[in-house]
């Protein structure tokens, strides 16, 4: 089996706030992430298929296909976006990174089957880096089958 | 334990199948369909598994493992146009992941009987496409 990992990049902004807690107690639990206002990042999104190469294309999957799945499940409503406002998936749910790994993986789920049907190639990891000092990542077996 | 060696190297290459129509090899492969070929700078990663010597604290001579590298895959491929010059390229099409198999199938003679394993080859053909291959489709 190989895996092949393409890089997407996608610039947003976000508030980390909860409405049932206090103005204090959101600052105490997500620091400058509370700023009222939020604020943005340029986010880099990997994501990792795995399978064996097809035997007549040499490819485990065709890149411009998946570029157009990210793009039309992800980067085209996430780039350039306040997450909480523009992004419904984030009208009650806190725009954390581990959150919107989440969401991302729940939308590139929804249409994977109808773009690559076969058993493979499978999605194989998701990681989503919201600085360079912080990434999250969801591994194989986490992601939902 | 693992250790990781990088090495870099310039080639050209075009991804397509005759038996496809120029319409078709683009759906498949973008613009790396382009037949004129476009070049890349690889940046190929190895990495290898074993238990440091107790006498040198080394798992492999990593002076060694450059000079594998170096004659195995830098040398026939750097400042290549893959089609044409490096076999089996002239009939398998240069994609990423048949390069990184390639490169796996040149390096694994070099580890047999030594006291490291090769464990994995990942070859970035951009800074945002990469494979890993391990050995097994």
């Amino acid at each position: 089996m190989m895996r092949v990992t393409r890089r997407y990049r996608f610039a947003a902004s976000h508030r980390l706030h909860l409405a049932d807690l206090s103005e204090e107690a959101n600052r105490d639990l997500y620091g400058k992430c509370n700023n009222p206002f939020g604020h943005g990042h340029d986010y880099i999104l990997e994501v990792t298929v795995a399978g064996p190469r097809d035997a007549a294309t040499g490819l485990v999957i065709p890149i411009p296909s998946l570029d157009k799945l990210v793009y039309e499940q992800v980067l085209q409503d996430f780039d350039h976006k306040y997450f909480n406002v523009d992004v419904s998936d984030f009208a009650d749910l806190v725009p954390t990174s581990e959150n919107i790994i989440r969401v991302i993986e729940g939308r590139l789920k929804e249409s994977w089957n109808a773009a690559f049907p076969g058993t493979w190639p499978r999605l194989d990891k998701i990681r989503l880096q919201e600085t360079k000092r912080n990434s999250f990542q969801l591994i194989e077996s986490e992601i939902t089958k | 334990m693992l250790i990781t060696r990088r090495a870099e190297f310039s080639a050209s290459h075009v991804c397509c199948q005759s038996s496809l129509t120029p319409e078709q090899n683009r759906e498949v492969y973008g613009s790396a369909a382009n037949p004129s070929g476009h070049g890349h700078n690889y940046v190929l990663e190895v990495t290898l598994e074993g238990e440091p010597d107790p006498g040198t604290g080394m798992i492999f001579d990593l002076k060694k493992l450059k000079e594998i590298i170096q004659q195995a895959v830098v040398e026939p491929m750097d400042h290549r146009f893959l089609n044409y010059e490096v076999q089996p390229f002239n009939e398998v099409v240069p994609t990423a992941e048949n390069v990184a198999v390639e490169i796996w199938d040149r390096l694994k003679p070099h580890f047999a009987g030594a006291p490291a394993r090769l464990r994995n080859v990942r070859l970035y053909e951009t800074e945002d496409l990469f494979v890993d291959y391990s050995g097994r489709d």
